[in-house]
């Protein structure tokens, strides 16, 4: 089978996948207690009976589940907002997401980058006093949660050095701390598992043969060991990438960047059903989809897999 | 002057239970043109021997004493100079072909950097010379599979491909640690034929690294006898082989099985190698031996008896031989 047909049988695979996604979480969804209308100060019951039926909400669930699906396959509709009442799921996952996009890219960007950087000198200089730092770096980075390093972040950056904005989203100076905030964690993770999976791939004997063959060091491990080294990393970089191109509430709360990830949660918290179905379909697609990169990526580094 | 000359070579190891003697104070040289074989069993230290040779100890082991290549100390060289000695004048090739090639690259990529790394050669020009020299090991077809990966090579094959790839830059020392070991008994055969043709048409000096005294006996003009990481007896093969002269190279050609008189019991050599971590106090052997007495406490040297013949041994040369 070619490589053409594999990714349509994969992307086929998908759609069944989502339809079970868009099951399990309306049902999910369904079972918490209270509603979107739910409120401290009760509503009388013939409003909330319109509300519901003006919502949909008095059909049976297999019905909603239906015209939801429905409206997603015949026009792209998530459907509008039920606590935000003249809002669209739409509009509001067209206006965070960009948002989240933008400093998730760059998350993803910086934490590669550092990561692999990191990973590959630390396996490189094996027992010496850059790999001790690398290995202390990265494990400081990972057990450092964001709720933790973004308020003081703007302790330092905004309040004491007064560098950086404290929040918002008008330009790149507001994407800095943001980036930094979620970054950190995944470039310590990716740091530890280029070093590991390096170090052994550098005992293999094939990496023998590059040096009796003469080639530079440089040589050996950019031309030699990096591309194996990779494969596991790689498979960590599917999931992560999602992770971060999807966002963070922690991000969205401390620097009021208005992605996502904070729409995310408020949805559910406000039993916004709309809201969270749309975002939980946008990161399920999102997974599948990265996860079938992820094992195009396998089949370019490793000749031996055939689709 | 040797092409290669080896002076008091010691290899040692730090393991987490302190080190691992590898080599002992062991000295060889070996001219332009000839082939010498290396004989010992597992851990004898005969392919650390080649390691040093290279350069390419693992990160814990340390060396002393001298490798002399052409005149040029090795140990502790630049990687620089190593870098241009290495394929382009001594090549090594692996006991494993299955593992020895990069499973991710092509082989056409893995045999054309050495020719445009150490002779400057165009892609293009690289890629012809690459495949007539993989004519060269009677790769069929070599034209159109040196596109293929190593997954899609048999091990005879790849150890073909890696003989190939050695000889690139006609190096005037070939290092072949266990060519054959892990290769079916008729490979085996085929490979050692090709080396043999390949070694009269290049006319490189060979070292032979094996513990398969067949393959030695076919193949070189001496024999290193090494145990314990020490060598216990060198000389011509053909007289070393006639009348061995050393208590442990009597005892592994005992041990040779006859194919002539099925029912003679296979003769094992008792006991086991000796653990180099803490090696027994003067001959290494001294433990397995038959004729060893107190007198063996003390490492006797290598020392000539015959015509290009030498032995480390405490008992005249008559008494083992008897």
């Amino acid at each position: 089978m070619d490589l053409f047909s594999y990714i349509l049988k994969r992307l086929a695979i998908a759609i069944p996948t989502l339809l079970l996604l868009i099951v399990i979480s309306f049902l999910l969804m369904h079972s918490a207690p209270g509603g979107p209308f739910t409120s401290e100060r009760e509503l009388p019951p013939q409003v909330l009976a319109n509300l519901n039926a003006k919502y949909g909400l008095d059909d049976p669930l297999w019905k909603q589940i239906g015209n939801y699906v429905w409206g997603i396959v015949s026009e792209f509709d998530f459907g509008p907002s039920f606590v935000y009442k003249d809002r669209s799921v739409n509009e509001i996952i067209a206006q965070g997401f960009p948002i989240t996009l933008t400093y998730g890219l760059l998350s993803f960007a910086v934490a590669v980058i550092v990561g692999v950087g990191l990973g590959v000198a630390a396996a490189v200089r094996h027992n010496t006093l850059l790999d001790y730092v690398a290995v202390g770096v990265s494990i400081g980075a990972q057990v450092l949660p964001n709720f933790v390093m973004a308020p003081i972040l703007v302790l330092v950056f905004t309040l004491w050095l007064g560098w950086l904005p404290g929040g918002g989203w008008q330009g790149p100076e507001y994407w800095i701390m943001p980036v930094i905030a979620l970054s950190t964690s995944f470039m310590a993770s990716i740091a530890r598992i280029t070093r590991s999976s390096m170090l052994e791939v550098l005992t293999s004997n094939h990496i023998r043969t590059a040096r009796a063959k003469g080639l530079p060091e440089r040589l050996v491990i950019l031309r030699h060991a990096l591309k194996p080294a990779m494969l596991p990393v790689i498979s960590y970089l599917g999931p992560a990438f999602v992770a971060m191109i999807t966002g963070s509430v922690v991000v969205d709360i401390y620097f009021s960047t208005g992605g996502i990830g904070k729409a995310f949660v408020d949805s559910a918290l406000n039993r916004d059903y709309a809201v969270m179905m749309g975002v939980t379909i946008l990161v399920g697609a999102l997974t599948i989809f990265f996860n079938l990169v992820v094992d195009i990526l396998y089949g370019w580094i490793d000749p031996k897999i055939r689709y | 002057m040797s092409l290669l000359q080896i002076e008091n070579l010691s290899v040692t190891f730090d393991g987490d239970d302190g080190p691992v003697h590898a080599v002992n104070d062991l000295s060889l040289a070996i001219d332009r043109g000839e082939t010498l074989g290396i004989v010992g069993e597992s851990g004898s230290g005969k392919s650390q021997t080649a390691f040093s040779v290279m350069g390419l100890l693992a990160p814990n082991g340390r060396t002393e004493g001298s490798v002399r290549f052409d005149g040029q100390e090795l140990l502790g060289a630049e990687p620089k100079l190593l870098n241009r000695i290495r394929a382009e004048r001594i090549a090594m090739i692996f006991q494993d072909p299955m593992t020895s090639l990069n499973p991710y690259m092509r082989i056409s990529k893995q045999m054309t950097e050495v020719l445009t790394l150490h002779q400057g050669m165009s892609k293009r020009a690289a890629l012809a010379e690459s495949v007539r020299m993989l004519d060269a090991v009677k790769i069929p077809a070599a034209k159109e599979r040196i596109r293929l990966f190593p997954h899609e090579f048999s091990g005879g094959m790849r150890q073909r491909v890696m003989i190939a790839m050695s000889l690139l830059c006609k190096p005037d020392l070939l290092i072949a640690d266990e060519p054959t070991t892990a290769l079916d008994v008729t490979v085996q055969a085929q490979i050692m034929d090709l080396l043999g043709d390949l070694q009269q048409d290049f006319g490189m000096a060979t070292i032979l690294i094996t513990h398969d005294l067949g393959v030695v006996a076919g193949f070189c003009e001496r024999v290193l006898v090494l145990y314990g990481g020490r060598v216990m007896e060198q000389g011509p093969t053909e007289p070393l082989f006639a009348e061995p002269t050393h208590p442990y190279t009597r005892g592994l050609l005992d041990a040779v099985p006859r194919v002539d008189d099925a029912d003679a019991a296979m003769k094992a050599i008792p006991g086991n190698p000796p653990n180099m971590a803490a090696p027994p106090e003067g001959c290494p052997f001294r433990p397995r031996c038959g004729f060893a007495g107190e007198d063996c406490r003390v490492m006797p040297p290598l020392a000539p008896f015959a015509q290009s013949r030498a032995r480390a041994c405490q008992r005249p040369v008559a008494e083992v031989t008897a």
